[in-house]
């Protein structure tokens, strides 16, 4: 048995770094000094879940130790304390869904149950097809999209149970919609249109300090406020 | 050096060093502040928040075990303010905390206990559920229960500060943390038991005293430990006539806080396998019990056919130095000149006090900026020492360097290799540690037993002689010669010249002689690490003795003496310090203490003793050797020019004390060393436990 729950009963016997990750090593590491080589350990952990199917076997912490010059019990203290760690296998769309206050009062419940009833999963369970794992985890810092939830690397914002329940068959089918708000909104810009900063200083004419009166401009780009 | 900064705590004003803590600081002003995480020998973790107090010009209370003190700071411990952040942050932590308190193993002697008398509330409002944690393996020497863990991480600190063993961890956060090895394994360190001292908590408690006794229930005995040549201070606790447990005691100059696994757990070794009566070997060649008068007599008849020069006396590791006083002024009157305290087989003790003491002084790692080591593995023949080395190292990166078997010291360590030969051509050529010690402030040589039980060993003492004169090892101020003893009693006995006199033999010939029929009476006092089972068949051999191990097996009369912790009696750590045991318990059937049971023989020999009680002894004894007079303090010397020309083999150094397995070879294994850990069932636990953490190592 492992030691914690949180740790995967089944491991595998090996994990090595691949070759082009190696590269990447060595780029991280020689940010650091010699003798800091812990610093690089969310790095390392980082670049050893991308590799792994998005979970961090036993083996895998042993490899960052030794890369770091760390004890082991050191890097799973680590990989351990953060959410972004998985210790156990996860399916291939990992659901981070936020229920911290302002998500949850923009209705995360709502998300939550929708995820429950159409994946049959509740906080650190996988769907029985293998696709899905969801995981309650605080606030993501996109409060102004609230509810959201993380979807491997990406945030998907602006849910509802319905929206929700359409990106999951979406990802079903392995049609990933593009990230941001689901609700079409470009970041956080006040609905329907923007309500200020609507006379904005055109940057290049700063120094005259010449105003303009523009229309309003949108940022670029899929994504929010937050990256 | 540092200043003095002047605060006023609950309106007086205290002076402390700068650099200091709020919560130092409270202390010094007599006041008491209520503490689970912090401990003075740890680095500060600062996370239990009980010890809240009050600042001024702070909006909330600040964790005083974590605030420097400033100068001018006005600090209260006693408003109403602080008590109700106290009683929050008490009525927080037992959220979580079992109310398990009357079958829990703390009880009694539990700080949480103790501060929910004083901060806790009478009822708990919390309704909800509370948290279980899984309880982990850490071998076979501490208990776990840890939903009982409060999340001080004092056990964690101590492992990687400490012990040097960085595999106790806190995974996960907030609620769900838990307290773990790496892979569930038993602690790698001598010193893992202290963890359960550290413990606030009923989560780590120790699991050969598991439910055996209820603190207070227990009497208890100040005493010193015999299990090394440490003296650490210790306390022995007693129920009735039986040895519950040892703690450690504070002692700065010596053990600090802590003591190894083995002083703390060998005790159920004081029990077992004890011998209660004298035995006698019958016409069938087996051992059978018999009265004190039947093997007195046999004594008698046995000296009468003897020569005096047919008469020798072995002195082994736990002696204690009264009872070889009065064997060796028996053995004296009768007129014998072989005697020998030093059953390893080494050569030390004869060129003066300086030359077999560990002059720098324990207290004295605290100091050295280059240690040289030389067939020493304070690791495991001293392992509280080790604790201190590897302080010096975290502190001020203390170089090491090591000629011997490169057992893992928990810091790094220079190798040179193990071939003693190197030492002349260190002598002669120099080399990087001849440089470091030249260069150090305060140098030392640590020569351990490794490097002193082989039959070159003069030789090597000679080129350290020389290595130490070529480096200035000695000055006016600092003594870094060192001898690593390993034995309890070894010191009082080089002390009283419990060696051979003039035309007398050391143990190595005495053993010989023995085979060749030569000595025909062998007096044993508690040499249990050689093999009699050579010796002539016209030998006689009388092994005084608390336990059956090999000595007692191999005797033809077998006196049962008592075991330390059933006599008064004086011990000499490795630094020269004579220091006093007292009795916790009273040997079992017909034992007696050792002195007593020789003055009786002396008596029927018709050689009697000039003493008949315990201050007598001493008295004679502090006579004849004044070192015994001067109680409880270090007595380093200027060492002499020691050993002698003579050629060093090429036989590898090893250590004589490790916990690795060399198979069925005479290596001593760290948790068995004398009859009496040989004797403990735990001691045995742990051998097979770091047995199972080797193959897991392996494996991988
Ligand atoms: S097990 Fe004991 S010492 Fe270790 S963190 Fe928990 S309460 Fe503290
Ligand atoms: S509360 Fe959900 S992202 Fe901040
Ligand atoms: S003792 Fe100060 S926070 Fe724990």
């Amino acid at each position: 048995m492992s030691i914690s729950r949180r740790i995967a009963d089944e491991q595998p016997d090996h994990f090595a770094f691949s070759a082009e990750n190696k590269k990447l090593i060595k780029a991280i590491m020689a940010k650091y000094p010699k003798e800091r080589k812990a610093s690089a350990v969310l790095p390392l952990l980082d670049l050893a879940q991308r590799q792994h199917d998005n979970w961090l076997p036993m083996k895998a912490i042993e490899a960052v130790a030794e890369a770091c010059d760390m004890p082991e019990i050191r890097v799973l203290e680590v990989a351990s304390f953060y959410t972004m760690f998985n210790l156990k296998p996860v399916g291939k769309y990992f659901i981070q869904a936020c229920g911290t206050t302002p998500c949850w009062l923009r209705g995360s419940n709502e998300v939550m149950r929708c995820i429950k009833d159409k994946l049959g999963i509740s906080s650190g369970q996988t769907s029985a097809c293998g696709k899905f794992s969801l995981l309650e985890v605080e606030c993501l810092g996109a409060c102004v999209n609230a509810p959201m939830v993380q979807i491997n690397d990406d945030y998907y914002e602006d849910l509802d149970y319905m929206s929700m329940s359409v990106l999951i068959d979406r990802l079903d089918a392995d049609d990933v919609p593009a990230a941001g708000s689901l609700r079409g909104r470009q970041g956080s810009q006040p609905e329907p249109a923007p309500t200020s900063l609507t006379n904005v200083v055109d940057f290049k004419d700063a120094s005259t300090a010449k105003k303009t009166k523009s229309s309003p401009k949108t940022t670029k780009g899929k994504g929010d406020g937050h990256a | 050096m540092s200043g003095i900064i002047t605060l006023t705590v609950d309106g007086t004003e205290v002076e402390v060093e700068e650099g200091s803590t709020v919560l130092q600081a409270c202390e010094a002003a007599g006041k008491e502040v209520p503490r689970f995480c912090y401990h003075e020998r740890l680095s500060i973790a600062g996370n239990c928040r009980m010890c809240l107090v009050e600042m001024e010009r702070s909006p909330k209370p600040v964790a005083s075990c974590a605030m420097p003190a400033g100068n001018g700071m006005v600090i209260k411990t006693d408003t109403p303010l602080v008590k109700k952040a106290r009683e929050g942050v008490m009525e927080f932590m037992l959220i979580n905390h079992p109310l398990d308190c009357p079958i829990c193993d703390q009880g009694g002697e539990c700080d949480l206990q103790d501060q929910a008398m004083g901060y806790g509330l009478a009822d708990s409002r919390y309704q909800e559920e509370k948290r279980a944690v899984e309880n982990k393996n850490m071998g076979p020497l501490i208990s776990t229960i840890m939903t009982r863990c409060i999340h001080c991480t004092r056990c964690v600190r101590f492992a990687t500060e400490i012990a040097g063993v960085p595999e106790l961890g806190a995974i996960g956060r907030g609620e769900a943390m838990e307290i773990t090895t790496y892979l569930e394994k038993a602690l790698d360190s001598e010193l893992s038991g202290n963890v359960v001292d550290l413990c606030p908590v009923g989560a780590l408690t120790s699991l050969p005293y598991a439910y055996k006794a209820r603190s207070w229930e227990l009497s208890h005995t100040s005493t010193i430990d015999v299990m090394d040549a440490v003296g650490s201070h210790i306390r022995v606790d007693t129920r009735g006539n039986e040895v519950m447990r040892v703690l450690p005691r504070i002692n700065d100059d010596i053990n600090e806080e802590w003591i190894s696994d083995k002083t703390r757990h060998h005790i159920d070794g004081l029990a077992s396998q004890r011998i209660d009566r004298p035995y006698m070997r019958g016409a069938n060649g087996r051992l059978a019990e018999a009265s004190w008068d039947d093997v007195f007599a046999a004594i008698a008849k046995a000296v009468k056919k003897a020569k005096p020069s047919e008469i020798a006396a072995l002195a082994g590791d736990l002696a204690d130095a009264e009872a070889m006083f009065a064997l060796k002024t028996l053995i004296e009157t009768l007129g014998s000149p072989h005697m020998d305290c030093r059953q390893d087989g080494s050569v030390i003790g004869q060129q003066g006090q300086g030359g077999y003491l560990f002059n720098s002084t324990i207290a004295g790692l605290d100091e050295a900026d280059a240690i040289f080591l030389i067939g020493a593995n304070p690791r495991h023949e001293a392992a509280v020492m080790n604790a201190r080395i590897r302080q010096n190292w975290l502190n001020s990166g203390l170089k090491v360097f090591r000629l011997g078997e490169a057992v893992d010291l928990t810091y790094p360590v220079k190798e040179l290799g193990t071939d003693a030969n190197i030492l002349d051509k260190l002598v002669s050529k120099g080399g990087p540690v001849i440089t470091a010690l030249k260069n150090a402030k305060r140098p030392m040589i640590v020569v351990g037993a490794g490097a002193l039980n082989r039959k070159d060993s003069a030789g090597i003492l000679a080129s350290v002689s020389a290595i130490a004169k070529a480096v200035n090892l000695v000055t006016p101020e600092w003594n870094g010669f060192n001898i690593l003893h390993t034995a309890a009693a070894r010191v009082a006995g080089l002390m009283m010249a419990f060696l051979p006199a003039k035309g007398g033999k050391a143990t190595a010939d005495i053993m010989k002689a023995m085979e060749k029929g030569e000595i025909k009476l062998l007096f044993n006092l508690g040499a249990d690490e050689l093999n009699f089972s050579q010796r002539s068949s016209n030998t006689t051999m009388i092994y005084i003795g608390s336990h059956g191990d090999h000595g007692a097996a191999q005797a033809d009369i077998v006196l049962p003496g008592a075991a330390w912790s059933e006599k008064d009696a004086i011990y000499v750590n490795m630094e020269g310090r004579v220091q006093h045991a007292h009795k916790a318990n009273f040997p079992p059937g017909d034992a007696r203490e050792d002195w007593a049971i020789l003055r009786a023989l002396s008596a029927v020999l018709g050689k009697t003793l000039g003493f008949d009680n315990l201050d007598a002894l001493r008295a004679a004894l502090i006579s004849a050797y004044p070192v015994f007079g001067n109680v409880d303090t270090a007595q380093p010397a200027r060492p002499k020019v020691l050993g002698r020309k003579q050629a060093i083999s090429d036989l590898p150094l090893t250590t004589a004390i490790t916990v690795a397995n060399r198979g069925a070879g005479n290596s001593r294994n760290f948790y068995m060393t004398c009859p009496i850990s040989r004797a403990s069932v735990t001691m045995a636990e742990c051998v097979k436990a770091f047995e199972a953490n080797n193959d897991v190592k392996a494996a991988e």
